[in-house]
């Protein structure tokens, strides 16, 4: 154990110095509290600092504290030609790296125009490994909320199940958890032979596993006793706030953006969107979101079912086919400013793109994220509830810090 | 539809008509700062309209040569259907801006990041504050002509 | 070889043992991790925890730093987390280990070029004992980590190093 390259020592008051507590001891009355829970704690979110104002069990405000993870990926992303990027994109929501990738790249071929010539194998591609993935990320958002609640069995279970997709995955990409597949203009590597067989062995593997993580988890009546009218987000509130994704359709709205802007494939192939109806407490409150969660599980199932059904068929594998035929060499757009959107399994991903047309750099990529939005709406609902019920919403919000901080 | 906007934003902006951008996409209107408040608010409330979410609030750098930044606010109606990007144009250096959050209250963060990044402060906001960087971090890393801080207690910042 | 409790013991179950050697194997075969995972490693050390079974090593994650005995750094250390890292360093109870997971923490990483953020490596913040590589690193590469630490903790000893101390005095007297 080297010491000679150690170069910070501690200081009593640094933490204070780097980021300061809005509320401090003066300015409370004689029975209220701060509490602090810090960026290191047993709960499974990542990095996140919440300060708690709390009069005995009942939390007053909540100031969340952020940046902890701020990997400058925009910074980045201003150095770094456009291809370069992929694998930046990757780490913004860790859990999902595949959705990611597909808004990158479809924000890219926009721009340079070469959007239509995508070839329908590679869609299809693309929209199957998005969806395992998305199954992949509910996994880990229904599974770290069972264990705040303190259900400790589904997330082993979900664990299991999710290993199943990761060597999937590793068998298409090569890794197992940040993938760098989808390029600008295409793949990476086609899918191996034999993974449409294997896939659809896991999707009927999977089928009853999650009619049992209904029975111990969603229909559990503890779960329920802890979830039912806890956190509830009223629509418009919801919209005021920019928030997306699995919240605002548990809120009511049938919102989804892969029925609303029908990018990629999409539009041909048939899915439901599943909202929250209120049938265990008030429309929109943490059960809601959690059911809205499991239901997405269910839908995604069936449109991996139908993408295998095109890829085995519609647009079969051939010899010559090869997933990087489109990939520009030189990805030069012409001088615009372009926001792209998709659906990522947390809500709505956004690039903003300005390119000056002169070089294969972008002049400013901006990423507008889910998690980061719907993280500044905990402020609005966390007003006056217990302080269990507080580690309820959090978990429900299903944040990844990686897409909060960048 | 777009030609209906720019004829409200043209009604509410008092200082200079808005110069639309055909280049950008969703298409978008270059509006003066002193005309972002009542712009917003109209489209907000203007029943044909009703843009209901502001998405995505990015400040843009065009370099310590041009002295000029912008930041770029993207607008999205639910029940329409409509996208509409909103730039301004500011100087680099004492920018002031109107900031939304009376509007919209996913503004408060946004802006805040602005803030963090650029320097741009922003007039009303509730809360402006860093809110990625530490407290006593020197500089804003998005500009153009940002240089890192060579040590931050100690650690060196390579 | 055969471990200390897979033998047989005749007459009268007396065991001869180095003293070094029993409380490096009582430390080693119950090392308890902090839970503490910061970014995409600590998805790789959920796996590694559930499917891949940690527990076999007797590793089971504790919440407190009080109560546990090697802190896993999985994910990129920012400059804002660097001074509570320290923190949760400082509050951990001796002996005790870091085990830097990820080339994020070992090096700053995929960050290391533009990152104005990133520490470029946790061992600028505490001192490491094993350095994982990988990005992030297979669950069997973080088991071959505890490997690592395991051998590493077989060899400490309660002895006074005196033979070393003795050469660096002589080296140091050589050098001023």
């Amino acid at each position: 154990m080297s010491s000679v390259k150690q170069q910070y020592q501690f200081k009593p008051g640094s933490l204070q110095q780097s980021e300061p507590n809005k509320f401090s001891g003066e300015q409370l009355r004689a029975e209220e509290m701060i509490i602090n829970l810090g960026p290191q704690h047993p709960s499974t979110h990542g990095v996140l600092r919440l300060e708690v104002l709390m009069d005995g069990e009942i939390v007053r405000e909540v100031v969340p504290h952020i940046g902890y993870l701020h990997r400058c990926f925009e910074k980045h992303a201003e150095n770094l030609p456009y291809n370069q990027v992929i694998p930046f994109v990757d780490r913004l929501d860790y859990t999902a790296s595949m959705n990611n990738e597909h808004a990158y790249a479809m924000g890219v071929e926009r721009m340079l125009g070469i959007s239509e010539q995508i070839p329908k194998r590679v869609e299809y591609v693309r929209v199957l490994v998005a969806e395992l993935n998305r199954i992949a990320s509910h996994f880990i958002a229904i599974g770290t909320y069972g264990i705040d609640i303190g259900a400790f069995s589904p997330f082993l279970w979900l664990m299991r199940d999710r290993e199943h997709i990761l060597r999937l995955l590793e068998w298409a990409s090569g890794s197992r958890l940040l993938y760098n597949y989808i390029w600008i203009g295409g793949l990476y590597y086609d899918l191996p032979v034999g993974f449409e067989e294997r896939c659809r062995e896991f999707v009927n593997y999977l089928r009853p596993k999650l009619t049992e993580l209904d029975d111990i988890l969603l229909k559990n009546k503890i779960f329920i006793d802890r979830t039912a009218n806890v956190g509830v987000l009223p629509l418009d509130l919801a919209i005021n706030c920019g928030v997306t994704g699995p919240m605002l359709r548990a809120s009511g709205l049938r919102f989804d953006l892969r029925r609303v802007d029908g990018y990629s494939v999409y539009p041909e192939l048939e899915f439901d969107i599943p909202i929250g109806d209120g049938r265990m407490g008030s429309v929109g409150d943490c059960w809601d979101r959690t059911y809205v969660r499991f239901l997405e599980i269910h839908e995604s199932l069936r449109i991996i079912d139908q993408c295998l059904d095109k890829l085995t068929t519609d647009h079969k594998r051939t010899r010559d086919f090869d997933p990087q035929a489109l990939v520009p060499k030189k990805i030069r757009p012409k001088a615009q400013d372009f926001y792209v959107r998709a659906e990522i399994p947390k809500g709505e991903l956004g690039f903003f793109f300005r390119s000056d047309g002169r070089s294969d750099v972008p002049f400013r990529c901006k990423c507008r994220s889910c998690s980061f939005v719907n993280l500044s709406m905990l402020q609005e609902i966390a007003k006056d509830i217990l302080i269990a019920d507080l580690i309820a919403i959090v978990g429900s919000l299903d944040l990844n810090i990686g897409e909060v901080d960048r | 539809m777009f030609d209906r906007i720019v004829e409200i934003v043209t009604r509410e902006a008092r200082h200079a008509g808005p110069v639309v951008d055909e280049n950008a996409s969703p298409r978008a209107l270059i509006i003066d700062v002193s005309d972002l408040l009542p712009v917003c608010d109209a489209l907000h409330r203007n029943p044909e309209t009703y843009f209901d979410m502001l998405t995505c609030v990015s400040g843009i750098d065009n370099g310590p040569d041009t002295g000029i930044m912008e930041i770029a606010y993207n607008l999205y109606s639910i029940p329409f259907n409509l996208q509409l990007m909103l730039k301004i144009k500011l100087p680099r250096e004492g920018a002031e801006v109107p900031s939304l959050t009376s509007i919209w209250k996913s503004a408060n963060w946004l802006e805040r990041e602005v803030f963090d990044m650029y320097g741009i402060r922003f007039q009303n906001h509730p809360d402006l504050r860093r809110i990625l960087l530490p407290a006593d971090w020197e500089g804003h890393p998005l500009r153009k002509d940002y240089k890192h801080q060579e040590y931050y207690k100690n650690i060196k910042v390579d | 070889m055969k471990g200390l409790l897979d033998q047989r013991f005749e007459n009268g179950g007396a065991i001869v043992t180095r003293l070094d050697d029993l409380l490096n194997w009582a430390r080693l075969s119950s090392m308890f991790p902090m839970t503490f995972g910061i970014a995409c490693c600590a998805m790789e050390f959920f796996s590694t925890a559930t499917i891949y079974d940690m527990d076999r090593f007797g590793m089971a994650p504790r919440a407190s730093p009080r109560q546990a005995d090697v802190m896993i750094v999985s994910g990129t250390v920012t400059f804002k987390m660097a001074e509570r890292i320290k923190r949760l360093y400082e509050q951990m109870a001796e002996p005790r280990y870091v085990i830097s997971m990820g080339s994020c923490s070992n090096c700053g990483g995929p960050y290391w070029q533009h990152g104005y953020h990133v520490v470029k490596g946790v061992d600028r913040i505490v001192p490491v004992d094993v350095y994982v590589p990988g990005c992030p690193p297979r669950p069997e590469a973080l088991i071959g980590g505890f490997l690592k630490l395991h051998e590493k903790i077989r060899s400490e000893t309660l002895m006074r190093p005196s033979a070393i101390e003795q050469l660096m005095e002589k080296q140091g007297s050589a050098h001023v």
